[in-house]
């Protein structure tokens, strides 16, 4: 399934459909949107080999947790197609970036755009920090490090069985402070588990602000490359890089993108927020129209317009 | 004298995953002969995958290769399977149910390695997580047939299991959610599982001789539990219920039973004995299940007390009573 769109467009639609739904809810998850855009876009548009969607474009309401007799219980896993052998899978690592993973999956035509009024509405399944039952979420992720570990697994698993899909992961550079993280590098590098794919939103801040006044993590690239993976570092606002990256060879090892991005492109306006990216909530009614207007201007939209104060 | 079996998860583990070559694999964390693997690992290197000192990513890992259909055995000491990497064996397995066995050696006092290698609250926790099941070995037929047990849950599968040398107790193969009726005496009620079984059966010889009648339960299945069964066994008995566990008294099968009677308001004395409230130090296992109250004499001891009655029982007659015991056990198993 191709989207006749340019990823870069389908970029742009992400940064609008998030931008609209943090200004209709007085704040969001605004800055992922900026830092990873392209790379979702890019993912969704380009790269990954999926089959169509096996689920309704209207997601269902929450089904309930797995548990013995629910057997109406299902991942959300459909909206990327079907679990065959030849298709890959993709697990978003920071589940707090649901709202843009949903945002992509309206743009590239895997949901209805009425998907994205569910977001974190009781009952619903779409859910604020993606679950397993979400809109394009297959595992749990909302506890940080544990995506890529779990990706191992499941690419071993696919690979001891001859199939030819791979297996991605989106991960955060967050969540590289996680041990676990480094745990799953040296896991996959010593196992040979090259059918396993990351790319990292290298956007240098986490919830109390920038890494590098939370806790440095030092240079990530070499770092993985100690560990036995490969490391390539692009531009993450420049699909061509993106592109190029993916087809660094990768023997034997997992191949690590580390997308260096920006948590304010697209929409200038959020450094005036910095270091307080992580979930940007408007302080006043004269931030949020400050916001509203000076953001659409930068998306070349015009601003929402929002009924009353909240 | 009872049989003892050598190492007898080594043989089971290796007869029940040979039949399952596409879906069943072998996780170790860097314990693999301390876990009775080493031999599969070298004759089944294609089931075997090591995974090193690494158990957060070992959970995690594990949850994706139940993702992708295969049932993977996870082994190490059941301390370092739930301490650690709690958060993942929460997300990543017990939370999407994989098909996941969690074997988890040196259970409790089992162990001369102290705080840090002593499993002593697993059950505790593994009971009150969601979708889990939680299996213990009480002997070495037990432990032959746990691979087999677990295997067959849909769903993750905690199990405490014993290596090395195990005495034989038991005839019949763990059945997942049945209570082992060991004698039906009418007086009191007692509840043992695992290494705490064989304590108690050598004390309620010597009850038997004393003129106290024991009806005694062993518990292979700890979750999923059948209540009702433990109820028509708490109302068979005139005095009150007595627990032993290899484990502190919270949470585990002294909760477990207490609960059980309380939610039917059964009205009858327990006594739960276990660890109280504390954390154990390195030693011999009898060293340390006389130190902290988990063999026959402490049951002994909590039995007088819940009658308020001495009934004059040494140690010798304890040993005494374990030679003869173990030989009717397999009669009073067949009941």
């Amino acid at each position: 399934m191709r989207n006749e769109r340019s990823t870069e467009e389908i970029a742009l639609g992400i940064r609008r459909r998030v931008f609209e739904h943090a200004i209709r809810n007085n704040g969001g998850y605004l800055s992922q949107a900026c830092s990873a855009a392209e790379q979702m876009a890019w993912l969704y548009n380009e790269e990954l080999n999926l089959g169509e969607p096996t689920l309704p474009m209207i997601p269902r309401p929450f089904a309930g947790v797995p548990a013995l007799g629910n057997d109406a219980y299902q991942t959300g896993s459909g909206y990327n197609g079907p679990a065959e052998p030849e298709f890959d899978r993709l697990f978003i690592a920071p589940a707090h970036y649901a709202l843009v993973a949903y945002a992509t999956l309206i743009e590239v035509g895997r949901m209805a755009p009425e998907g994205l009024d569910m977001f974190n509405k009781d009952g619903s399944s779409v859910e604020m920090i993606g679950a397993e039952h979400s809109p394009g979420m297959e595992v749990h992720n909302g506890t940080l490090g544990i995506g890529l570990s779990t990706a191992a697994g499941l690419a071993w698993g696919r690979k001891r069985r001859g199939e030819r899909g791979r297996t991605w992961v989106f991960m955060s550079d967050g969540e590289v402070q996680e041990g676990q993280t480094w745990e799953a590098i040296a896991a996959a590098a010593h196992h040979r588990i090259d059918n396993l794919y990351a790319i990292m939103d290298v956007n240098r801040q986490q919830c109390d602000g920038a890494m590098s006044n939370v806790m440095d993590v030092g240079d990530i690239k070499s770092k993985i490359e100690q560990f036995g993976g490969v490391a390539v570092r692009v531009d993450a606002h420049k699909p061509d890089q993106i592109r190029e990256a993916a087809k660094t060879p990768h023997r034997g090892k997992p191949l690590i993108i580390l997308a260096n991005s920006s948590p304010f492109r697209g929409m200038p306006s959020l450094q005036l927020r910095f270091p307080g990216l992580h979930y940007v909530r408007f302080k006043s009614e004269e931030e949020r129209s400050r916001m509203n207007r000076e953001i659409a201007r930068s998306l070349r939209v015009d601003p929402v317009a929002c009924e009353g104060t909240h | 004298m009872v049989e003892m079996v050598s190492r007898p998860y080594a043989r089971a583990f290796e007869e029940h995953a040979t039949r399952y070559p596409n879906e069943i694999l072998c996780l170790s964390a860097d314990l693999t002969s301390s876990c009775e693997i080493d031999g599969f690992r070298d004759r089944h290197p294609e089931q075997f995958l090591s995974l090193g000192m690494a158990e957060q990513n070992m959970m995690s890992f594990a949850g994706g290769l139940g993702l992708a259909g295969y049932r993977p055995f996870v082994h190490t000491f059941g301390v370092f399977m739930y301490r650690r990497p709690y958060d993942q064996l929460v997300a990543s397995i017990a939370y999407p149910r994989r098909k996941v066995r969690l074997m988890g050696f040196l259970p409790g006092v089992t162990t001369p390695g102290g705080m840090t290698h002593q499993s002593i609250e697993d059950i505790s926790v593994m009971r009150s997580i969601p979708n889990m099941t939680v299996l213990e070995c009480g002997d070495a037929t037990e432990v032959e047939s746990i691979c087999a047990a677990a295997d067959g849950i849909d769903g993750p599968v905690w199990c405490r299991v014993l290596r090395g040398s195990v005495p034989r107790l038991f005839d019949a193969p763990i059945r997942v959610g049945e209570i082992r009726v060991l004698s039906e005496g009418a007086d009191v009620l007692v509840v043992t599982s695992g290494i705490c079984t064989e304590e108690a059966m050598r004390a309620r010889a010597a009850f038997a001789k004393a003129g106290l009648s024991i009806r005694h339960l062993h518990l292979h299945t700890i979750k999923p539990f059948d209540a009702e069964a433990l109820l028509d066994h708490v109302n068979s008995v005139t005095h009150g219920v007595v627990t032993l566990e290899n484990h502190v008294t919270e949470g585990g099968i002294g909760s477990l039973v207490a609960e059980v009677m309380a939610d039917a308001g059964a009205g009858k004395r327990l006594m739960r004995l276990g660890l109280r409230d504390t954390y154990a130090h390195g030693g011999s296992r009898p060293y340390l299940m006389r130190y902290y109250g988990l063999d026959a004499l402490a049951l002994v001891n909590g039995i007088e007390s819940l009658l308020g009655e001495e009934f004059g029982i040494t140690e010798d007659d304890l040993d005494a009573a374990r030679v003869d015991d173990v030989h009717s056990l397999v009669k009073a198993e067949a009941l």
